[in-house]
């Protein structure tokens, strides 16, 4: 049995989208840019899926720019901006619960003499909307908020936050990657002037994305180069990849709600079948399902490190994925456990199931059958199981190796 | 990126549990790096009969903590003193480079125990 729960990390390519690719692979070749037959065969395609982006997030097909990942969009539409408005000021208001793509590029702004202000949420990864209007000064630039989480799956309120930065006349950034596809998303009634998202994660190839840029809105070149993109974004297009991203948006608008109830149903029966069957779990994000995306459960199990956990679901041919540091690949388990104040043994021992809409009831039967027995066997090798005497919590190595 | 030996050890690790007053007892990590290692001991005759251990971490933790059980036992305590944490990841055919920090403790928790014991027996 393979069981894929790790959607929120890539999906598989739709067979639709790899259908409507592959002729652009072969026949369909030409760069888009060039005047011949060759050419012409291929810009066509290129205006279609445009049309298709801007559908699904309610905008018009020019305020789309193609880029080659959400992690590039993010770059383009923050330093882009920085770079834009560095005349009005150099205040930047973003969240401490980001992608790296946005947290890191803010670090590198700061570097570079920006201010950045990173907001902290609650215990259930939200954010204070008072506290974020309060931090807006005369000097800041750009508000950028995640339209979901990818870790907890939290959606923060975007048409609140659309608000007050038009009230505040800020530019509006949010990293929708997580969002699109899962729940609407809609550019006007949120009144965002950029908006990001990526391929991978809605049933398109990697390597493709595309950024919402509002008509009027300035930005600074982050690809210099050719023309494409209305001088917005050089480089050849990645036809086929655009062209899958444009059916794989237009399947998502058609299934939205579908696959929303869906996908929420299987989700949901994992969360209550993990929640009653096993003890010592804590739910990681907003308790209220409605305030999460419908395909993300992130938990908590209480004594057990999170990859060795991964490790024994993978024998049972389950894919997730962890926060824990060993899985992050830093010494740290994830930035935002620590952000929602989690306690560090939590947070090395949480889990993020995210699913999809290829996933089946009896996947999750399989999942809740095999689950508490792991669970057990790893806490009965657990010394932090049944422990009497305080848990030994800081690294004196660690601190150093993390500081240089 | 683990080696067959890592996650035959990791999947069915030898000598887990706990030894009833155990003659050692060492323990080494951190909740913050998210690896804790404890072991017991049997100690008879300045030879060690019996290793037993308790982890929290990741596979390279518990794969670690089961080696050094096997390797540590029918040794002498002098023996076992010189077991390095290296030695540990080369039976296992070597570590991820990631994982040598933080994970690769078990030799020291070994060492933990032995100390505890020559202490309590001195
Ligand atoms: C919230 C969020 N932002 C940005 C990214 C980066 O997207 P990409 O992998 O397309 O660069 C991801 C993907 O992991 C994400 O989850």
């Amino acid at each position: 049995m393979k069981i894929y729960l790790d959607n929120n990390a890539t999906t598989p390519v739709k067979g639709e989208v790899l259908d409507a690719m592959l002729p652009f692979y072969r026949e369909q070749f030409g760069n888009p840019s060039s005047v011949h037959w060759a050419g012409r065969m291929v810009s066509g395609a290129i205006e279609k899926a445009r049309e298709q982006v801007a559908r699904l997030i309610n905008c018009s097909p020019a305020e789309i720019i193609f880029v080659s990942c959400g992690s590039e969009g993010d770059n383009f539409a923050i330093k882009g901006t920085a770079d834009a408005l560095k005349h009005k000021g150099n205040h930047i208001i973003t969240t401490s619960v980001e992608h790296p793509a946005v947290l890191e590029t803010c670090e590198f702004l700061e570097k570079q003499g920006f201010a950045v202000t990173y907001l902290p949420v609650d215990e259930h990864g939200m954010l204070d909307l008072a506290e974020l209007e309060a931090a807006i000064t005369d000097k800041t630039i750009l508000i950028s908020v995640m339209w979901a989480n990818n870790e907890i799956g939290n959606i923060y309120p975007m048409a609140k936050i659309g608000e007050i930065a038009r009230r505040h006349n800020v530019r509006l950034h949010t990293d929708a990657v997580q969002a699109v596809g899962k729940i609407p998303v809609d550019v006007q009634q949120a009144k965002v002037d950029m908006l990001v998202l990526s391929g991978h994660k809605i049933g398109a190839p990697k390597g493709v994305g595309a950024m919402y840029l509002k008509r009027g809105t300035r930005i600074t070149r982050f690809m210099h180069g050719g023309h494409q993109e209305r001088n917005r974004r050089a480089g050849t297009h990645n036809v086929a990849g655009i062209v899958g991203l444009g059916v794989a948006c237009e399947l998502a608008q058609q299934n939205l709600e579908k696959d929303y109830r869906f996908i929420r149903g299987l989700r949901d029966k994992l969360e209550q079948g993990i929640l009653n069957s096993v003890p010592d779990v804590k739910l990681n994000g907003h308790p209220d399902a409605d305030l999460r995306l419908p395909n993300t459960l992130n938990v908590s199990f209480n004594y057990i490190e999170g990859e060795s956990l991964l490790l024994f679901f993978d024998m049972k041919g389950i894919a997730a994925s962890s926060g824990s540091a060993c899985t992050s690949g830093s010494l740290e388990p994830s930035h935002v456990m620590s952000a929602m104040g989690v306690d560090i043994v939590l947070a090395h021992s949480s889990i993020r199931f995210s699913f999809g809409a290829d996933n089946t009831e009896d996947e999750v039967d399989y999942i809740l059958t095999e689950l508490p027995s792991i669970v057990q066997r790893l806490r009965d090798m657990s010394p932090l199981y049944h422990r009497q005497e305080p848990t030994p919590l800081h690294c004196d190595e660690c601190r150093m190796v993390h500081k240089v | 990126m683990y080696t067959e030996k890592v996650m035959d050890h990791f999947s069915n690790p030898r000598n887990v549990g706990e030894i009833e007053n155990a003659d050692g007892v060492g323990e080494v990590g951190n909740a913050s790096c998210g690896d804790i290692m404890k072991i017991f001991l049997k100690v008879e005759d300045g030879i060690i009969k019996d290793v037993k251990f308790k982890t929290f971490g990741c596979g390279a933790a518990i794969a670690t903590s089961s080696m050094v059980t096997e390797l540590a036992i029918g040794k002498t305590l002098d023996e076992a003193l010189v077991l390095t944490n290296q030695a540990v990841a080369d039976a296992l055919d070597g570590l991820p480079a990631a994982k040598m920090h933080c994970s690769n403790l078990a030799a020291d928790a070994l060492h933990e125990a032995i100390k505890d014991y020559k202490q309590k027996h001195s």
